[in-house]
């Protein structure tokens, strides 16, 4: 149970939902989104998240968007990762939110709120990071886009009261090569002990993160160093390694050498099958 | 339903084919709802985490961890929880499989396989092993289970 009472807006505009952010936040509510609403009711209950109000935004439209327009993809932030991997329409994607939770829990837990979760995984980031990707945001001055790497690249930077709208991809990224391995330290569900994904573009290899870091990241220094095809790959890994931000997770998953050590072995992995493809 | 100012709301929700009208708090979850507002206890407490998978009902033809959901969510859907099976194939074949020891896990297993079993009448393994992902067992082996699910599906 949650032990503490909130109010429940459903929202059915993006304009409508700004609104009534600023007013309950006026009104000392301490709002927050609720798109799956799994992290909010799994922290409320045990009182790691307290709100007074919170709204729903799975029921606006622009939320729902799954589609084409022009040469992009769109993807709306209120949709299930069931819902992703089922259209299938960014492969890459389908792959790694695959990993994330339980089948069950997909059907709830969404793109934007996994993007936004406090649980700081958030590996459905991971394919934006690498396909570079634009968000589409609201708040208060109005509606923008941003490059995915200004606003979620590492920690999340998002001004308070700023609702994630959409996910724009570019189509040419869609299809290109592409691989996502998750290693857990047990088990075939759960939280990743590290999650890499990566993406080929212009004979480049791009890598992303998750669970090395208490934040998902994509690094360019990183990927310069792996990018050195006339250095041998293990020396590339060992200068890829030294570019890793800091901190390495240190904690219940598995200890920061550990991770380091599984990192080499995996990246040694994830560079030889991306060369080859 | 009448969202908006602390307390409590009315909410008209559609549970096994009846409207049902409960008086609940906007953070009331289903599980809460449907065990200490209408007395379907069916659905079993577990983790309250979204882990275990225990109190798995169905909401429109999607399994949904209730745990997971607030009441006022479901208020648009049909729910059905394990109350409202009524000799389902996959409940006798439970039985006949030798599916479960202690039973807590069972209703949340039972309505994640119903949901999967109407959406892929003939789901291959590997859609099997992935929707059972879903639940935990602490007492049977998986593999009766699994044979519970693959005797009700098509060839
Ligand atoms: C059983 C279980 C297993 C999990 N396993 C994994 C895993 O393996 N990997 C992983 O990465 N994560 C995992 N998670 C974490 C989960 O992905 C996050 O908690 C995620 O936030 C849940 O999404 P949601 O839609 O339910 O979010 P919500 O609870 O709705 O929201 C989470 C946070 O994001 C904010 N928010 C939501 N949508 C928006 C938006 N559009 N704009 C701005 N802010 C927004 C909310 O205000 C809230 O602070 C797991 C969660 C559960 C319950
Ligand atoms: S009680 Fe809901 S998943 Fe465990
Ligand atoms: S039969 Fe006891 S937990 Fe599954």
């Amino acid at each position: 149970m949650i032990p503490y009472d909130f109010e429940y807006y459903r929202p059915a505009s993006v304009a409508e939902a700004i609104r009534l952010y600023g007013g309950l936040e006026k009104q000392g509510k301490s709002p927050v989104y609720y798109s799956g609403g799994t992290e909010i009711i799994t922290l409320g209950r045990i009182n790691l998240v307290k709100t007074g109000a919170v709204i729903d935004i799975k029921h606006i439209p622009e939320c729902q968007v799954l589609g084409f327009e022009q040469n992009r993809l769109i993807l709306g932030a209120g949709l299930s990762l069931t819902k992703l991997e089922e259209a299938d329409p960014f492969p890459l994607l389908s792959k790694t939110a695959r990993e994330v939770a339980d089948r069950t829990s997909r059907n709830k837990i969404t793109l934007g709120g996994n993007i936004c979760g406090r649980i700081f995984y958030r590996e459905a980031v991971l394919p934006f990071l690498l396909a570079d990707s634009q968000v589409v945001l609201a708040g208060r001055d109005g509606i923008k886009r941003r490059s995915v790497h200004d606003v979620c690249n590492g920690n999340l930077r998002l001004d308070k009261g700023e609702l994630l709208v959409q996910l724009l991809t570019e189509r040419s990224y869609l299809e290109l090569p592409h691989v996502s391995i998750k290693k857990r330290k047990q088990w075939e569900t759960g939280y990743p002990l590290i999650t890499v994904a990566a993406l080929r573009k212009d004979d480049r290899i791009r890598v992303a993160f998750s669970g090395l870091c208490p934040f998902p990241f994509r690094s360019v220094e990183l990927e310069e160093e792996l990018n050195r095809r006339h250095v041998p790959l293990k020396t590339r890994v060992d200068q890829a390694v030294r570019r890793l931000p800091s901190p390495i997770l240190n904690d219940i998953e598995g200890s920061a050498e550990y991770r380091i050590f599984v990192l080499r072995n995996l990246l040694e992995d994830v560079m030889e099958e991306m060369e080859g493809k | 339903m009448h969202p908006s100012s602390y307390g409590k709301i009315g909410l008209h929700l559609n549970i096994n084919g009846e409207e049902r009208t409960v008086t609940i708090r906007p953070a009331d979850t289903l599980l809460d709802v449907l065990r200490e507002h209408l007395g379907l206890t069916g659905s079993k407490p577990g983790c309250l985490n979204g882990d275990c998978g225990a109190c798995t009902v169905i909401v429109g033809d999607l399994p949904m961890k209730s745990c997971l959901m607030l009441a006022v969510e479901a208020a648009d859907h049909q729910v059905i929880t394990i109350e409202g099976l009524n000799h389902a194939p996959i409940q006798q074949a439970f039985i006949e499989k030798f599916a479960f020891q202690c039973g807590y896990c069972t209703p949340g297993f039972i309505m994640n396989v119903h949901a999967l079993i109407n959406r892929h009448p003939q789901a291959d393994c590997e859609t099997v092993k992935e929707w059972l992902k879903s639940n935990i067992c602490r007492c049977t082996g998986y593999t009766e289970i699994e044979e519970a699910v693959r005797s009700c599906l098509l060839p």
